[in-house]
């Protein structure tokens, strides 16, 4: 297909992503923050953001597999995975952190284990959400286009 | 024997054997005394002989079986007691000595046996070392014979001499019969014979280079014996009888300048060799040893090297001469130079000032005249001669400048000026003319041009002037458009410039002007020329255009001069044209220290350039968004992730702290503490500003009570981040929302 629909199918794409809640207004803070003095910006911190997630999921787990839960450990891992997604906008995981955390408050091991797989999947879906928001960027970039600007 | 009852012998009836017995009795007792006396003798004389007491027992042996057998000599006849008496005595004792004796060889004989192995084995040893002894001597001679041929060759630097002194001290060494040296000749594809040692005036013979005893020698570095019919080995016509002497070729390397590089020693790569063919004298049987092999190899060597330095030294001696040469010359054409300029210099000082002086006087008073009563006709004669004389001013002016632009003289007068009113002055300037032509001019200023900024406003108003006044001036109708923004850090489009990058730096812009006109255009391939002084574009519609064809040539040394990039595009007659440039300028109101920046009031800063700004958080991407966000305002951003690595790096330098307080707060407090306990004094401290995640009110206790100057809720939109700069750096501060 050529540049102008690919555009238009990025446009549409990333709009849909943020109605369903995928990405809050902070992501479209990020892509201002990229020019041409640092044209991978979104991608990098993207990138920094799915590697410290997985390795806090993991640690998560690990956490809540233990005979006996250390749930301090447990929110601190939570609360940094809620900083993380809150800062590149991942609207939807960092919500479920939120519940999370309110779990590791009353010591709830049902409770956190439920919620870490609530945010596994949704950390799962954002993360294919936003690779196929690059793929189509990069397909566009290789047809020579120019990457739109979402209002 | 006691005295014989028996019958008295009868003489003649045994007489001849009796006598026989006789006779050998006495010779044996003769030998028998007369070997000791011999042995006695000969050991006398004989320096060494460890035996002695062996010598007397034999001695005693003998001497005793001679007296036995003397005393046998009395017993043929009759005797007396006596004699039977000492007879049986001697006997008696012989028999005592001879026994001993026998014992006493058995232990001997084996040691005087072994006494000879080792003088045998001695000898043989003697013989050995002699040969070695022989072997050295040879080599201390052969190394003698190298040190020497050596220093003889490497006493001079004269190829010729080398070559003749090494075959001279050869053929002495080895006694050889001939000995040639053979070198490539220019082609590199014979080899013909230069030096010989007994011709004095070698017949020119040259033989090809590929022939195959050549190519063996060539192959290896060793003296290789080849046959003496082969034609590098004939030297002189074989006559019948002659034996013709082995003969050893070797290769010797000849190594060029080029050979030489800085960084490695020339491995043989080089294919140019001589041959050195040496020959053994004829029917002398002699043959090549080993030694002497290996002491041709070596000189072959040497040669090489020295020839080497020969070549090295001519080489550098040649050099060096040219270099003189053209030293001398480019002196002679610097001085003719400063000459001319000079002169010229001198020529232009008058001429300026000869001619602006009525020039002066023409145009005041022209102007003057203008301004009283005129009838039409007087008028538009006045006006003329202003217009002529003010071209005529233009022209001196700009012929003044170009030489001063040439010379490197010229300086440009940097001063803060209104950016924005240089262009409105210049369409101004303009506009009368182009609506006389009934040409429309627009001016579009980029929004983020900024109103002032510092450069040569004079110079850039000139420049502007002359694009903008060619654009009018070659269009008959139309628009003309300026269109002024800052320049992006891309490379410009422009192919004649490929590494111009107008790349924004500290204090600094790049100002882009493109003035489109829709005129006569321009031929693309003249396009090059046109910056050129005094070429002018020849097109017939432009004869009556005036102007000196230098403007362009000016504008671009003022651009030059500003560090920017000037240049015109047009796609050809008819077309129109658009000329372009960017030039350097910098950034108004702009001190070099930030610290005492004075923002007004309210007014939110869009950029923060050089702010240095230290952020500590433990969370890599809120850490990553972050730092993003300020370089993208243009700040200096150090990240730390520790509390440690925080204090370590803190100081005085660093305008702002955005500390990021997560659950365990309390570190993010005891930081702030500590930072304040190290800088002290206030105006040097760095104003911490706490990220976190919840900004209820225990939180923001917490945070004023250790010294944070504000509270920010995390994640921070570009536009409060703006905001929240401009407040600390105005206040020093956030004020509770």
């Amino acid at each position: 297909m050529d540049v102008s629909q690919m555009q238009r199918q990025l446009v549409d794409y990333t709009a849909s992503l943020f109605r369903e809640g995928f990405l809050d207004d902070q992501f479209t803070q990020l892509q201002q923050l990229q020019d041409e003095s640092n044209p991978d910006f979104v991608i990098e911190v993207v990138s920094l953001f799915f590697e410290d997630s997985e390795r806090l999921v993991n640690d998560l787990g690990r956490a809540l597999n233990q005979p006996i839960v250390d749930f301090k450990k447990v929110d601190a891992h939570v609360h940094q995975l809620k900083g993380s997604s809150s800062s590149i906008g991942a609207e939807r995981v960092k919500n479920s952190c939120i519940a999370f955390r309110n779990f590791c408050e009353e010591q709830n091991t049902e409770g956190c284990l439920r919620c870490l797989q609530q945010v596994k999947q949704e950390y799962f879906l954002v993360k294919n959400k936003l690779e196929s928001l690059f793929r189509l960027e990069q397909q566009i970039l290789a047809a020579g286009g120019s990457i739109p600007l979402v209002e | 024997m006691e005295s014989c009852n028996c019958i008295e012998p009868q003489w003649p009836a045994d007489e001849l054997l009796m006598k026989y017995q006789y006779i050998s009795d006495f010779f044996i007792a003769l030998a028998y005394f007369s070997i000791p006396l011999e042995l006695i003798y000969f050991v006398k004389k004989s320096a060494v002989f460890p035996y002695r007491w062996v010598l007397v027992q034999f001695g005693a042996f003998i001497v005793l079986c001679g007296a036995t057998h003397l005393i046998n000599l009395w017993t043929f006849n009759t005797h007396s007691r006596t004699v039977a008496v000492v007879m049986t005595t001697a006997k008696v004792l012989t028999a005592v000595v001879s026994c001993a004796t026998a014992l006493m060889l058995v232990h001997i004989i084996p040691d005087l046996l072994s006494v000879k192995t080792r003088e045998l084995f001695l000898k043989n040893k003697a013989a050995e070392l002699d040969r070695e002894m022989g072997l050295i001597r040879t080599q201390e001679e052969t190394g003698r014979h190298v040190r020497m041929l050596t220093h003889e060759i490497r006493s001079t630097l004269d190829r010729h001499t080398i070559l003749k002194t090494t075959l001279i001290e050869l053929g002495r060494t080895l006694a050889l019969e001939e000995c040639a040296l053979w070198m490539p000749t220019r082609t590199g594809l014979e080899l013909q014979l230069s030096y010989t040692l007994r011709h004095q005036n070698p017949v020119e013979f040259t033989v090809p280079i590929h022939l195959p005893v050549i190519n063996q020698v060539f192959s290896s570095n060793r003296a290789i014996k080849i046959s003496p019919n082969s034609p590098v080995a004939r030297l002189r016509p074989t006559a019948g009888k002659y034996m013709p002497g082995e003969v050893v070729a070797v290769r010797v390397p000849l190594l060029h300048l080029s050979n030489f590089q800085i960084n490695d020693w020339p491995e043989l790569s080089t294919k140019r060799y001589a041959l050195m063919v040496l020959m053994l004298p004829s029917d002398s049987a002699r043959q090549w040893h080993v030694h002497e092999l290996e002491l041709v190899e070596v000189v072959a060597d040497q040669v090489a090297v020295a020839l080497s330095h020969a070549a090295i030294l001519e080489e550098s001696m040649r050099a060096r001469d040219l270099l003189m040469e053209q030293n001398v010359a480019l002196d002679l054409a610097r001085r003719e130079a400063e000459t001319a300029i000079r002169a010229r210099n001198d020529f232009l000082a008058v001429m300026n000032h000869e001619m602006r002086t009525p020039m002066h006087a023409i145009i005041a008073l022209s102007s003057l005249l203008q301004e009283t009563e005129l009838t039409p006709e007087q008028r538009l004669m006045v006006e003329t001669i202003l217009k002529s004389s003010n071209l005529l001013a233009t022209l001196i002016n700009d012929v003044l400048d170009l030489s001063r632009l040439e010379d490197g003289s010229l300086q440009l007068d940097l001063a803060t000026f209104n950016l924005h009113a240089v262009f409105r002055e210049v369409v101004q300037l303009v506009k009368p003319i182009a609506l006389v032509k009934k040409l429309s001019m627009t001016l579009t200023l980029a929004s983020d041009l900024p109103e002032y900024a510092i450069g040569d406003e004079k110079r850039l108003m000139q420049t502007i002037l002359n694009i903008v006044g060619n654009a009018v001036k070659f269009s008959k109708e139309g628009n003309i458009s300026i269109a002024v923004c800052i320049s992006k850090p891309e490379p410009l489009l422009d192919a004649r410039a490929p590494d111009f990058f107008p790349v924004p730096s500290d204090g600094h812009f790049y100002l882009r002007v493109q003035v489109k006109d829709s005129g006569s255009g321009i031929n693309p391939q003249d396009i090059p020329k046109l910056f050129n002084k005094f070429a002018q574009n020849q097109s017939v519609s432009n004869r009556n255009s005036s102007g000196t064809g230098i403007g362009l040539a000016i504008c671009k040394r003022f651009v030059n001069l500003m560090e920017g990039y000037i240049w015109i595009e047009s796609e050809g007659f008819g077309k129109g044209c658009t000329a372009s440039f960017v030039v350097k300028l910098g950034i108004a109101g702009r001190s070099n220290d930030p610290d005492h920046r004075v923002v007004p009031l309210n007014h939110v800063q869009a950029n923060f350039p050089g702010l240095k700004i230290l952020i500590m958080d433990d969370n890599g991407v809120s850490r990553m968004v972050t730092k993003g966000l300020l370089m993208h305002l243009g700040c200096e951003v150090t990240v730390v992730s520790s509390a440690d690595e925080c204090l370590r790096v803190v100081s005085p330098e660093y305008k702002v702290v955005f500390m990021d307080i997560g659950i365990p707060g309390t570190v993010g407090y005891e930081v702030a503490r500590r930072i304040h306990e190290r800088i002290p004094k206030r105006h040097e401290r760095p104003l911490i500003i706490a990220l976190t995640g919840n900004t209820d009110k225990a939180t923001k206790d917490n945070c004023l009570r250790v010294g944070m100057k504000g509270v920010l809720l995390k994640p921070i939109s570009l536009e409060k981040m703006k905001s929240v700069l401009s407040e600390l750096l105005e206040r020093g501060s956030l004020h509770e929302p």
